[in-house]
């Protein structure tokens, strides 16, 4: 007996796969002719990347995003979300890979005005099988983390736009996603509202997430890690 | 199940936001389910009513109505008609039952002495016949026991007397020949306006202290038998109370019975389990009627809204979509919000009716008191939130179906 017959045996050790990974993926919509929206594309996002995705208006940029987002599907190739072929999956299994997996972020906030900041972030637990008691500490966790505990009970509509941001943050953050998609997130924001904005999602990939920003702005593409450019539903990694 | 609970509180939220919207389900749906919950209580004290009305005619159903004929002018007075009513009562296990014998008594009015119209009965035919004096009492078990007979009198009778009540508690002497002093406990309203006086007397008293001829004690004594100068010898009629069930049977055997007993006369059994179910089923159909006309006024009204709410809120299902509500969920919950709102209509409905029953001036409204209040319709109650609930359903399906075709990249691209 060895000392490293004490140690039994070795782990397997797999490669972790990627968090998002498009693999030939393609988007046509039926038209005469048809309309190419992205041509075959191959990406591969790994756990804590941070990349933006920059492009004119009617570069491709939403249609990768529905893409990424599991909102729409590809009519070529596969597309992998943390290892999981999604091209075949059905609408539940859809439903339920984005409610664990993605957290989204919209140019227009997308808060609901009736409800109040925290109920909106709340929303997120709710298909996300976040366990009913801890839905309010998570909630207040994030609202704490996007730095607007002292707006839990104000409605949205009486919010600065950075505000809402920050509170549209902390809903997509709230049911720990692997990946946060965010969509022009500075668009409806002035420039310290933005910067605001973009350090909080700084902030949040120093601390382990991965964020794909997809935007037209250079200032905010710049601050990603990686970048990737869409024109014309080609996409080409910029290095 | 804790899905279940999570988007009924979910819907609950939703429905607590859009108050107005709840507010106006609220309207058409509590209408109809007090409609329908209200209609049928009334429906069922109408019913009470009628029926107890006729009870006061004709007795309790089922009520035996025994009377017996003499077939010839020979024909004598069947000796034991009052032993053959004993044992009738004990053989067939009879709980309520009374001779009735029309007779009459003379009386002495302060206008002088004229022969009263007299009914001696049993006490238990006021509750075969439901009667309820308007004033004073019926009789009681201790009054065939009591040392001078009681009346209970009608309205007439006592006008007679220059009465208006029983406050001086009024005697009244009874027979020609050897009166007897007769206490007056109770008052009836008169059957029609215009009726002559006439007094109730129990059966035992009648014949223990007035006599057969309605003189006095001395002339008369007990048993059956009364001679009417213009109808000849004649015995009290009989009421018996029995099971529905078994009217037919015990009637045909009663009269087997009392035949075997009065030889030389026609016995004849009739029963009052008559068929009168066509107000009970007319009246049934008109609440049916008027509650699912409203119901159905009340479900547009809530189909309407909903279809405008949900177009309001595509946006909103759009976002739920993203965050990972399936398209089985978002259709749950709007269908959910339309039924949690006609669950609370309903309820509301279900107060609205209880307490419009309860105070309904019922004497005015049904033109004398009901007696066996009928118990509210909790299956009218459950009926119509049954109701509601149909309608919830029906009037959000057409949104849930809207709102699961809401594409969700359209509902959140701007």
């Amino acid at each position: 007996m060895t000392v490293l017959d004490l140690l039994g045996p070795a782990e397997s050790l797999e490669p972790v796969p990627p968090v998002l990974e498009l693999r030939g993926a393609a988007r046509q919509f039926p038209g005469d002719p048809p309309v190419h929206a992205l041509h075959p594309a191959d990406l591969v996002v790994g756990s804590g990347d941070y990349l933006s995705v920059v492009g004119p208006s009617g570069s491709g940029k939403s249609t990768l995003l529905n893409l990424l987002g599991l909102l729409d599907k590809p009519t070529d190739g596969e597309y992998l979300l943390d290892g999981i072929p999604t091209a075949g999956a059905g609408e539940r299994e859809r439903a339920a890979l984005r409610a664990g997996h993605i957290g989204f972020v919209f140019q227009a906030f997308h808060l609901m005005p009736h409800r109040t900041v925290l109920e909106n972030v709340l929303l997120a637990t709710l298909y996300s099988g976040v366990p009913r008691a801890e839905r309010r500490d998570r909630a207040l966790a994030a609202l704490d983390r996007v730095g607007l505990s002292h707006r839990i009970d104000f409605v949205p509509t009486v919010l600065s736009g950075g505000e809402r941001q920050r509170a549209a943050v902390a809903r997509a953050v709230v049911a720990q996603p692997r990946v946060l998609l965010a969509d022009e997130p500075t668009g409806n924001l002035d420039s310290e509202s933005s910067a605001s904005v973009l350090d909080l999602f700084d902030e949040l990939h120093a601390g382990g997430l991965t964020l794909l920003v997809i935007t037209h702005d250079d200032e905010v593409s710049v601050r990603a890690q990686r970048r990737v450019r869409i024109a014309d539903g080609y996409l080409q990694e910029i290095a | 199940m804790t899905g279940v609970v999570g988007a009924i509180v979910e819907a609950w939220g939703e429905l607590r936001i859009h108050k107005l919207r709840v507010l106006l389900a609220l309207v058409g749906v509590a209408c109809a389910v007090t409609a329908i919950t209200g209609v049928t209580a009334l429906v069922s004290m109408l019913n009470q009513s009628f029926t107890e009305q006729t009870e006061r005619q004709s007795g309790r159903r089922v009520t035996l109505n025994v009377n017996a004929w003499p077939q010839g002018a020979q024909a004598t007075t069947p000796a034991g008609w009052d032993e053959a009513f004993g044992r009738v009562l004990e053989r067939y296990d009879i709980t309520y039952a009374s001779r009735d014998e029309w007779t009459q008594a003379t009386m002495r009015f302060p206008d002088g002495t004229r022969p009263t119209q007299v009914r001696a009965v049993d006490a238990d035919l006021g509750v075969i016949n439901r009667i309820v004096p308007e004033q004073g009492r019926w009789f009681t078990a201790a009054d065939e026991e009591a040392l001078a007979p009681t009346l209970v009198v009608n309205r007439a009778f006592l006008r007679a007397y220059g009465l208006t009540d029983l406050s001086s508690h009024p005697t009244v002497p009874l027979g020609d020949r050897a009166p007897v002093t007769a206490t007056v406990v109770g008052v009836l309203r008169d059957e029609w306006p215009g009726a002559e006086p006439q007094a109730f007397v129990l059966y035992e008293q009648f014949h223990r202290w007035i006599g057969a001829d309605g003189s006095g004690a001395q002339s008369g004594g007990p048993g059956p038998g009364v001679v009417d100068p213009m109808m000849g010898v004649q015995v009290p009629a009989m009421l018996l109370w029995v099971p529905a069930d078994r009217s037919a049977e015990i009637g045909e055997s009663v009269r087997r019975d009392l035949q075997a007993t009065a030889p030389g006369w026609q016995v004849e059994v009739m029963d009052n389990h008559w068929d009168d179910g066509g107000l009970d089923r007319a009246t049934t159909w008109v609440g049916i009627g008027v509650g699912g006309f409203a119901l159905l006024l009340g479900g547009l009204g809530l189909v309407n809204i909903a279809l405008v709410t949900v177009r309001y809120r595509i946006r909103e299902i759009g976002i739920r979509r993203s965050f990972g509500a399936t398209s089985g969920r978002v259709f749950f919950g709007v269908l959910l919000e339309s039924v949690v709102a006609t669950v609370v209509a309903g309820l509301v409905g279900v107060v609205l009716a209880v307490a419009i029953i309860k105070n309904i001036p019922v004497e005015r409204v049904f033109g004398g008191g009901i007696q066996d209040m009928p118990p509210f319709p909790f299956s009218a109650a459950m009926v119509g939130m049954a109701a509601a609930v149909a309608v919830g359903a029906l009037a959000g399906l057409i949104p849930a179906t809207f709102a699961v075709r809401v594409k969700v990249i359209d509902a959140i691209r701007y």
